[in-house]
């Protein structure tokens, strides 16, 4: 116990409103108050926040790497969800 | 996948320089050379605070002192990414600070040398600093994600480290007398310890074949150690101070300087605890540790506390 | 009224620098990493508040004395800040103490001072003032967590408030200075503030299952630059360099 560094949290910071929070780092801290606070002390001692998410490490599920192929290749022929697979007759506007 | 797949496919990752994450296999003797050199690297910047700071409370300008402290907790923020970037690969922190505190993990051993005057601070930041960061935007492209991700974000925030050790070291060249003598003499005790910052000479570095095969690291000790020397000799003229060897000279053929030899001896010995604070520096982060250890207590028994009430 | 002004500005610049003077030397030491970074972040907003508050008092002063002239070169019986900044950091329950009891003075009285008729004062209380609503939030935060935590936590804070509540007196300490800067509206009536204060600290107190010290002789002086014996070191480690050799640049 005397050892306790506290629970590992992951940190999401949002560099300007309107953009998305991005994974920075991590912090310990024993609780989520604690958590929200150590992350602005230690991630934006230079002005790089506008807002902070805290999740502790241990609620975060992954996909694991054996799945790359099974997840993510069958995307890659479907090339007609992407805007620049369609033909638009040049001078069109708007579209 | 079997074992030899398994192998293959790291080493494919390698070869190509993809990033090897967290959760991708890898084989015991890259995590156990990462998790050493990682928490190495952490408890430097940790216990590196120690010598700095060691002069925030005499710093002899408001601005001087600003500087300073904003400057040793950035190595505290440093030794935090670190630390995660090494939680990672399934090492705590608190086990890595127990290897620190029994003496099992190394650090920097640059950090074993006192700060006896205001001008050691220009000179670290200068020497130490810029040493450090030879070896780290090198690191930058390591081959371990979360490490390579904690040092570009550390080699961004270092920028200022070396430049206001600089600006302390000209300041002082450009002063009165002791002034100057104050300057001169730090350059004089911190120019070999920073060469030996690098490491071993590369014929005697256990591990730097492997790490380089790995991608952990990019360029050898005496490569970085070398490529420091030619740009830090340049610095040192201008600013009217006498790097302290007798047979450093600019080497035409080779476009870059020879220069005399480190005393490998004195750095084996502050390694094994023979320098002239590693005892003070230990016992320091010791005590921290365990005067915080009923502070840390209370925050998990709040937490607690308030958990229950939550459920309740 | 310009000197009643400076030595008003001294008197917060002072207890701005002490008390960063004193967070500062946690940086390295700190219980666990977190809050090494966390004390060093407060404590640089002080000595920035300091540095601005000196170079204004300079200017009002207009003598050509710099920031540094007056936080370097003056001598323990010059400085004015309150007693509580230049307690010493004991354990970490003195110092969340020292600091809480500190934010929840300033956080009223900083907001006050923030619409000052004197414009840059008002400018450095408007920035001062959200650095306090911060360090509020951290010191009251780990007033919680070291009072309603374990029963060592509880007791050391407990005699941490018995140590140094007698020197809060101080940081309502008003002298000739306050009566003509509050008639000109310049700065704001403390008696206000310390009834906010007491309330404020009171509450806290309460949640933080601590018993408020009774019939305490509130220790004063500060504005006759009466300190405590604490105050001469700070000044002999923090002046020594800077005094050692005179004039020069650094």
């Amino acid at each position: 116990m005397s050892n306790n560094q506290g629970i590992l949290w992951e940190v999401f910071v949002q560099t300007k409103p309107g953009l998305p929070h991005k994974h920075c780092g991590s912090v310990h801290a024993p609780d989520k108050e604690m958590a929200i606070q150590n992350a602005r002390d230690v991630y934006t001692r230079r002005s790089e926040g506008t807002s902070i998410w805290v999740v502790p490490a241990e609620a975060i599920t992954a996909s694991s790497p054996e799945d790359m192929g099974a997840f993510f290749e069958p995307a890659n022929d479907k090339v007609y969800r992407h805007p620049t697979f369609y033909h638009v007759p040049e001078g069109v506007k708007y579209l | 996948m079997d074992l030899l797949k398994l192998q293959e496919s790291f080493d494919a990752k390698i070869e190509k320089g993809d990033c090897i994450e967290p959760k991708d296999w890898m084989p015991d003797d890259y995590r156990k050379t990462l998790i050493r050199q990682i928490s190495q690297h952490a408890h430097s910047e940790i216990v590196g605070m120690l010598p700095e700071g060691n002069w925030i409370t005499r710093a002899p300008s408001l601005r001087r002192k600003m500087v300073l402290l904003a400057k040793v907790q950035d190595e505290g923020g440093h030794g935090l990414y670190l630390y995660s970037a090494a939680e990672t690969m399934g090492i705590s922190r608190d086990e890595m600070i127990e290897q620190l505190h029994s003496g099992k993990a190394k650090y920097s051993s640059i950090f074993n040398y006192p700060t006896l005057t205001w001008a050691d601070i220009g000179a670290i930041g200068w020497l130490v600093d810029g040493a450090a960061i030879m070896n780290q935007v090198m690191l930058q492209r390591t081959s371990y994600g979360p490490y390579a991700r904690a040092m570009v974000r550390i080699c961004k925030e270092e920028s200022f480290h070396q430049r206001q050790g600089y600006e302390i070291m000209s300041v002082l060249a450009a002063g009165t007398h002791e002034q100057k003598a104050m300057a001169q003499d730090a350059l004089n005790r911190w120019w070999w310890p920073s060469l030996m910052m690098f490491g071993p000479p590369d014929a005697d570095s256990p591990h730097t074949a492997q790490s380089v095969r790995w991608k952990i690291k990019r360029e050898t000790n005496d490569e970085l150690r070398n490529k420091f020397v030619d740009r830090t000799v340049p610095q040192a003229e201008f600013i009217g101070l006498k790097v302290p060897d007798k047979d450093l000279k600019w080497n035409e053929a080779k476009q870059g300087y020879d220069w005399g030899k480190i005393n490998w001896d004195e750095f084996y010995n502050v390694i094994k605890g023979n320098g002239p604070c590693n005892k003070e520096r230990l016992e320091a982060r010791r005590k921290a540790h365990e005067n915080g250890a009923w502070v840390r207590e209370a925050a998990a028994a709040y937490a607690a506390k308030q958990q229950q009430k939550a459920a309740a | 009224m310009e000197k009643a002004l400076f030595n008003y500005l001294l008197r917060l610049a002072d207890s701005s620098l002490i008390i960063g003077h004193r967070l500062s030397e946690w940086c390295g030491h700190g219980p666990v990493l977190e809050e090494d970074i966390a004390l060093t972040n407060i404590a640089l907003d002080f000595v920035g508040r300091a540095n601005a508050l000196y170079e204004y008092a300079g200017k009002v002063e207009g003598k050509g004395r710099t920031e540094d002239d007056l936080a370097y070169l003056r001598n323990e019986r010059d400085f004015f800040n309150n007693l509580l900044a230049e307690q010493p950091n004991g354990d970490y329950a003195q110092t969340i103490l020292r600091q809480y009891l500190t934010d929840a003075f300033e956080i009223h009285f900083y907001e006050a001072l923030s619409t000052s008729k004197d414009e840059t004062l008002a400018g450095i209380a408007a920035k001062s003032l959200k650095e306090i609503q911060y360090h509020l939030r951290h010191s009251s935060s780990w007033m919680l967590r070291l009072g309603d935590g374990t029963e060592e936590s509880n007791r050391r804070l407990q005699n941490a408030l018995n140590e140094i509540y007698r020197f809060t007196g101080s940081l309502f300490e008003t002298d000739e200075n306050d009566s003509v800067l509050i008639a000109a509206g310049i700065v704001p009536d403390l008696s206000a503030i310390q009834q906010q204060w007491q309330k404020d600290v009171d509450a806290m107190l309460e949640k933080a299952m601590l018993k408020k010290p009774e019939n305490v002789w509130m220790q004063k002086g500060n504005l006759q630059g009466k300190h405590t014996e604490h105050l001469g070191y700070i000044l002999a480690e923090m002046q020594s360099l800077h005094r050692a050799l005179p004039g020069v640049k650094w």
